[in-house]
């Protein structure tokens, strides 16, 4: 089963639910961090990393002997990530998907492939936790080739938990795409409610049912909750404003063993999951 | 000589676009016959690469000059590799810009 934490907001605790969920379901788990501009449950896992892997891209490379300077790449490349002047071709790997089309149409056969690098990734271990993260080097731009990376890692006879990245772009996507459920983080403010409703609608056209989690309930105002009342959302759980709960996430201590109480709450919340998504 | 300035509008009247490869119009004057011609920007809207694409648009037009606001850092590399003039900062309108660039039998 695939469970992925998404957001909308950014710092609404995806990762104090993910790394939670992680913990209390103990066995038989994967913590998958697809936040690869900043992957940060390893601060809380603090895992054994055992391998590590390169990740790259496939950017285009002009043989100026064999192009004419025709401009047909330039012409089928949908990112404008190639410019050919009368006696110049410039490309902007920055800008490329790596969709080959270049290749496919040059009619000199003029351009080849080359790797680009842009991150890595790394697998590790804690107790009977696996764990996954994905890394983008600083100044790259594209973090989706290294999410699909990532993902390839997920054994499907565990239970994978997925740390997706805020915001609702392709990032987003990409990691939550194939789920079996997504629980969306949110706090009970404007901001939140704004981009909840951003990401319930990337949910619904994905088709993957989801439900939200109200994290510093206590903060703001109550219209999270009416929102998810009136569009018939389930919400998961509540989790408080609270300094014991600030405390613990800044010395990096997972919530649920900090504060224990929290345990049975996700292995509920897993239980609940499990049986009618799984 | 060919010069090309971004412009806001289709006539010398307009002023310039400060912005290169998001302009509404290229105008391409050539002081030789003192004729125009304006190119509306195809790349206003671009997703991504608008620089890029607006800078292989102006080299294809051959002109000796590129008179803008601002270039960004992606068509500035596209206008150096075609050894293009570029200059940044200018504002006011199309009309003076010629004035101030080209050749004196133009002025009048």
């Amino acid at each position: 089963m695939i469970i992925a934490i998404a957001s909308g907001k950014g710092g609404t605790g995806k990762t104090t639910v993910a790394v939670s969920l992680a913990i209390s379901i103990g066995k038989n788990v994967q913590l998958v961090d697809c936040d690869v501009e900043e992957p940060n449950t390893h601060i809380f896992i603090k895992p054994k990393i055992n391998k590590k892997e390169n990740v790259s891209i496939k950017i285009p490379q002009v043989d100026l002997e064999k192009c004419n300077f025709c401009g047909k790449c330039s012409s089928v490349c949908a990112f404008n990530a190639i410019a050919v002047t009368p006696w110049s071709v410039s490309i902007f790997s920055e800008l490329c998907h790596s969709c080959g089309a270049c290749i496919y149409f040059c009619p000199q056969n003029a351009i080849s492939e080359i790797d680009k690098p842009i991150g890595t990734i790394e697998i590790g271990e804690r107790n009977e936790l696996n764990f996954i993260q994905g890394k983008l080097n600083v100044g790259q731009a594209m973090p989706t080739p290294i999410i699909k990376a990532v993902k390839k890692y997920i054994d499907c006879s565990k239970c994978a938990i997925i740390d997706a990245p805020p915001g609702t772009s392709c990032a987003m996507v990409h990691s939550v795409i194939n789920s079996n459920y997504c629980i969306l983080v949110t706090e009970p403010t404007p901001f939140g409610l704004n981009d909840l409703k951003l990401a319930v609608a990337v949910l619904i056209k994905l088709k993957i049912p989801f439900g939200v989690i109200i994290n510093r309930c206590g903060l703001g105002n109550n219209e999270v909750e009416k929102y998810c009342q009136g569009r018939d959302i389930k919400v998961l759980m509540k989790i408080p404003f609270s300094r014991e709960i600030a405390e613990s996430y800044s010395f990096g201590k997972p919530l649920i063993e900090s504060l224990p109480e929290y345990k049975e709450a996700f292995q509920k919340l897993f239980r609940m999951l499990e049986s009618n998504y799984g | 000589m060919k010069i090309c300035i971004t412009s806001s509008g289709d006539n010398l009247e307009s002023q310039i676009d400060q912005r290169f490869g998001r302009c509404q119009y290229f105008i391409i004057f050539d002081d030789t016959n003192d004729t125009f011609e304006a190119i509306a920007n195809p790349n206003v809207d671009a997703g991504s690469g608008a620089g890029i694409q607006s800078a292989q648009l102006v080299v294809a037009k051959k002109p000796s000059m590129l008179i803008t606001g601002e270039v960004g850092p992606k068509a500035e590399k596209v206008l150096q590799a075609a050894n293009l003039k570029i200059i940044t900062g200018e504002n006011g309108s199309i009309k003076e810009a010629i004035e101030k660039f080209c050749s004196p039998m133009v002025r009048e």
